[in-house]
């Protein structure tokens, strides 16, 4: 495919209220907004085809600022909206997309039975290492001894190490990146949306206004691309996953394995949208009839 | 001589394990299928072993939907049932059992007919066949079809191999066999008619029909976290995923549940969540998310007591004021409380339209009562159920939230149509997109609000008044007490007295006042305030003039109910 010639504007939504985008200027959002264009034009989806749910921040703001179709449900929320989304049609291809309090604090939990239940969604995590919407509080992956309005002391708290956590879980694909690389970030996200499974991306980017210690550079200079790694070998995955300084980018874990979606009786012979199907009146005639019996 | 004529109360007791629901299933079934009326109710404790459960069966030659506080034959299972029932034992209770189950002051005051079933159940190979042969000298009583019995029991043990489906069947042929023998001997006579074509009719529990109705009105989604008394929905749906093609999935908790099914309606499907109050309580913030996105869901709320774990398995009427005030915010909300088994059928179908059409979340409010009620019933008309799916193209140009008279939005799903579809749990403007702005602010709460609650309302079905127009005393039930209620009017034999039936509880049609003026009226209500008086005050501005209140986690008896209406009418 010739990727200068691909036509990213349908997905420029054009609504009235799309124009008006709340993120500060240089903000890292503004850069996976393009990403996240750029992939979904490349890999030839369109807008009707395309579900995008998100939880609360400013992260979760993007349904607004693409066309395609979207959900701004509730702070953590998204994952098990996505999931219903994806599991009553599994035609649609489903983003769920938060920041690190939305998808780790609120939500870890769904976080967690996600990755246990495996429906093919791609989970984008906008990780700027701490809390911007509500100006400035530590998030679970703000870094030791950082000091925050709310953590005056610095934060004493282990951050969340989403990687190793989704690894240990048998994960079925985990990668990172750092938003400032921007054709690595696209070819990324392709593969997560592509994967069949759950695919847990999560994403550096800055807080241009209440991050000073995880800028642009600073990503630059901590991290490094994983050139030589096997991505189906679980162990050499898990120790890349607590490497601390510099931190790996790329896809860490890859465990091809059957989807939610593939597993629940609905499809397994049928594999129609819920959303077309009528009820089978005959299946309760059957009942009805063994409970006139015994 | 013990006789007994048109209505039985069979009750049997024993510890949690002792098999007394097999028992039950035993008799439900057989006698049923004998040609008998049967009604079931359990009450049991929160644990998986001991203490004491009780299950009453009624036999009776015309129907029997209600029950009662009297027990005519007793079986208890274990020393402590009869203590446990004392307020329900008479002098005409009959008991049937082991002496040693049956404490020495109880001796006196009823008639104690002694059987050896521990020496039965070892002739036949082990203690754990008791409950069968106990079975069986009930079905023997009434001279059920001991085929029935023997069919029920292939089917029930076929599983665990021939041997014990024989040694059961052994065992109930001795206690049937026991049976006949107390009525040849004239120690009891039972005289109870049989009809024909009672033995075809559907015997189904509470549980069951809304699980059924679900189905029929075309629930092809299910969440949920076990809670009881909910969980027999689930179980029931899960049971049959694979024949209906559904989805069924136990998840991480409560939260998630209402969630995902949010997730399944803004897609297209029909989704529903099982649960109880404190279940519900952790569904209240996605509760609110469906009503600001005006996003449909179905929740099944079985009521226990509260608050918080209360009594986990025992019954109440105490969460109207959680499902009518959960959420943040003003939105409509439409909560309905079927009054038996058909209208936990026809009811749990109709909700799924009615989310459907109005976008809104729709409360199917049961109670551990209802959905542990079993009783014959003739036939469920499928042809009745309809399928009214409010789905609409997205073409270029759909706006989510579209400003229209009726406060109703036309509702696309993602992927059917050229446009895209955003739906937003901000405050929003038509395309679904976030605003602030003042105007569209207050023109957006009044669309929710005002209009689309005043659409519903205006269409909301009337209560059923079941007696004359002209009565000079309402008693007002709701939900699952109605045939308690009906059936202690119909005891009391007096015409001036009528029931008022409400199973669509919110929001009210303000043409239901006119069946309370000029009347005396008593609220027979299962909690310790009145939630539903107050309601109706809220609602209607009627004056409830006698509340008749039971908050002890049991259910009402129709001797109850009976004995309080005949404490406030003159």
């Amino acid at each position: 495919m010739n990727l200068e010639k691909v036509d990213k504007s349908r997905f420029e939504p054009k609504r009235p209220g799309s124009q008006d985008i709340a993120w500060c200027p240089g903000c890292g959002n503004f850069g996976i907004r393009n990403i996240l264009i750029t992939a979904l034009a490349e890999l030839g989806l369109n807008p009707n085809e395309v579900a995008i749910i998100s939880g609360i921040g400013q992260a979760a703001k993007m349904p607004h600022y693409i066309k395609a179709n979207g959900y701004h449900t509730l702070h953590g929320r998204a994952i098990p909206i996505a999931t219903g989304v994806k599991t009553a049609n599994p035609e649609l291809t489903v983003i769920a997309e938060g920041g690190d309090g939305d998808m780790y604090a609120e939500g870890g939990n769904h976080l967690l039975h996600a990755i246990r239940r495996n429906p093919d969604i791609t989970v984008l995590i906008h990780d700027n290492q701490i809390y911007g919407l509500t100006k400035g509080q530590a998030s679970p992956t703000t870094m030791k001894g950082i000091k925050t309005p709310t953590q005056p002391w610095g934060v004493f708290e282990e951050p969340f190490n989403v990687i190793a956590l989704a690894i240990a879980l048998d994960a079925s694909f985990v990668a990172r990146t750092f938003m400032g690389y921007f054709r690595e970030s696209v070819e990324i996200i392709k593969k997560a949306i592509e994967h069949k499974g759950l695919a847990i991306v999560d994403i550096f980017h800055p807080c241009v206004s209440f991050n000073k210690v995880n800028t642009y550079a600073w990503y630059r200079e901590h991290t490094y691309w994983m050139d030589d790694h096997d991505s189906y070998d679980r162990e050499a995955a898990f120790k890349r996953a607590i490497e601390t300084d510099p931190l790996p980018l790329g896809v860490f874990y890859i465990n091809e394995k059957p989807t939610f979606e593939e597993l629940v009786p609905a499809y397994k012979r049928d594999k129609t949208p819920l959303w077309k199907r009528e009820p089978k009146v005959e299946e309760i005639r059957k009942i009805l009839d063994i409970k006139r019996r015994l | 001589m013990v006789e007994f004529r048109e209505d039985l109360s069979v009750v049997l007791g024993g510890a949690a394990g002792q098999g007394i629901q097999t028992v039950e299933e035993i008799l439900t079934r057989t006698l049923k299928f004998s040609g008998y009326n049967v009604y079931a109710n359990k009450e049991y404790m929160s644990r998986v072993r001991g203490g004491i459960n009780t299950t009453e069966i009624r036999v009776s030659s015309k129907r029997v939907r209600a029950f009662v506080k009297k027990i005519d034959i007793l079986i208890p299972f274990k020393r402590g049932v009869l203590p446990w029932v004392k307020d329900r034992i008479s002098e005409s209770t009959v008991v049937i059992g082991e002496k040693e189950n049956v404490e020495e002051e109880f001796l006196e005051k009823i008639h104690f007919i002694e059987v050896p079933l521990t020496k039965m159940a070892l002739d036949v190979g082990s203690q754990l066949y008791l409950n069968t042969i106990a079975a069986g000298i009930v079905v023997g009583i009434f001279r059920g079809e001991f085929s029935a019995v023997e069919e029920y029991l292939k089917e029930r043990f076929g599983s665990k191999g021939e041997n014990v489906v024989q040694k059961n069947i052994e065992a109930a042929k001795k206690g049937y066999e026991l049976g006949l023998k107390l009525l040849k001997e004239g120690t009891v006579k039972v005289e109870v008619q049989r009809k024909e074509k009672v033995r075809d009719e559907i015997l189904l529990s509470g549980a069951e029909a809304v699980a059924l109705g679900a189905l029929a009105g075309g629930m092809n989604f299910l969440s949920f976290y076990p809670m009881s008394p909910s969980t027999g929905v689930a179980v029931f749906a899960a049971q049959h995923a694979e024949d209906f093609e559904i989805v069924v999935e136990q998840v991480e908790d409560e939260i998630s549940a209402i969630n995902m099914a949010l997730g399944a309606w803004y897609a297209g499907a029909r989704a529903m969540v099982t649960t109880s109050g404190g279940g519900f309580a952790l569904m209240t913030e996605a509760l609110s998310l469906a009503g600001m996105a005006e996003n449909p869901i179905v929740i099944h709320l079985a009521q226990r007591p509260g608050p918080a774990t209360g009594l986990p398995t025992r019954t109440m009427q105490g969460d109207l004021n959680l499902v009518l005030h959960a959420g943040h915010g003003d939105f409509p909300r439409i909560i309905l409380a079927p009054g038996n088994i058909e209208e936990a059928f026809y009811m749990s179908a109709e909700a799924f339209n009615l989310a459907d059409r109005y976008q809104v979340p729709v409360i199917i409010l049961t109670d551990q009562y209802l959905v542990d009620t079993y009783y014959n019933l003739p036939e469920l008309e499928l042809d009745k159920v309809k399928v009214e799916k409010h789905i609409v193209e997205a073409k270029p140009g759909y706006r989510r939230y579209e400003l229209t008279e009726d406060g109703i939005s036309p509702r696309a799903i993602p992927g059917y149509g050229e446009d895209v579809v955003v739906a937003n749990g901000n405050e929003h403007d038509e395309w679904g997109d976030i605003t602030e702005d003042a105007e569209l602010t207050v023109r957006m709460q009044e669309k929710r609000a005002i209009r689309k609650l005043e659409t519903i309302r205006k269409n909301a079905p009337l209560p059923r008044l079941i007696g004359g127009e002209d009565a000079k005393y309402i008693i007002v039930a709701w939900g699952s007490t109605l045939h308690i209620v009906e059936e202690a009017i119909e005891k009391l034999g007096r015409d001036d007295v009528a029931l008022l039936h409400f199973s669509w509880l919110y929001p009210l049609n303000p043409e239901a006042k006119k069946f309370f003026e000029g009347k005396t009226i008593i609220a027979v209500e299962l909690n310790v305030t009145g939630q539903f008086a107050e309601l109706l005050r809220k609602e209607l501005g009627v004056e409830v003039h006698h509340r008749v209140l039971k908050y002890d986690g049991r259910a009402f008896s129709v001797e109850e109910v009976l004995d309080a209406i005949n404490g406030v009418v003159e």
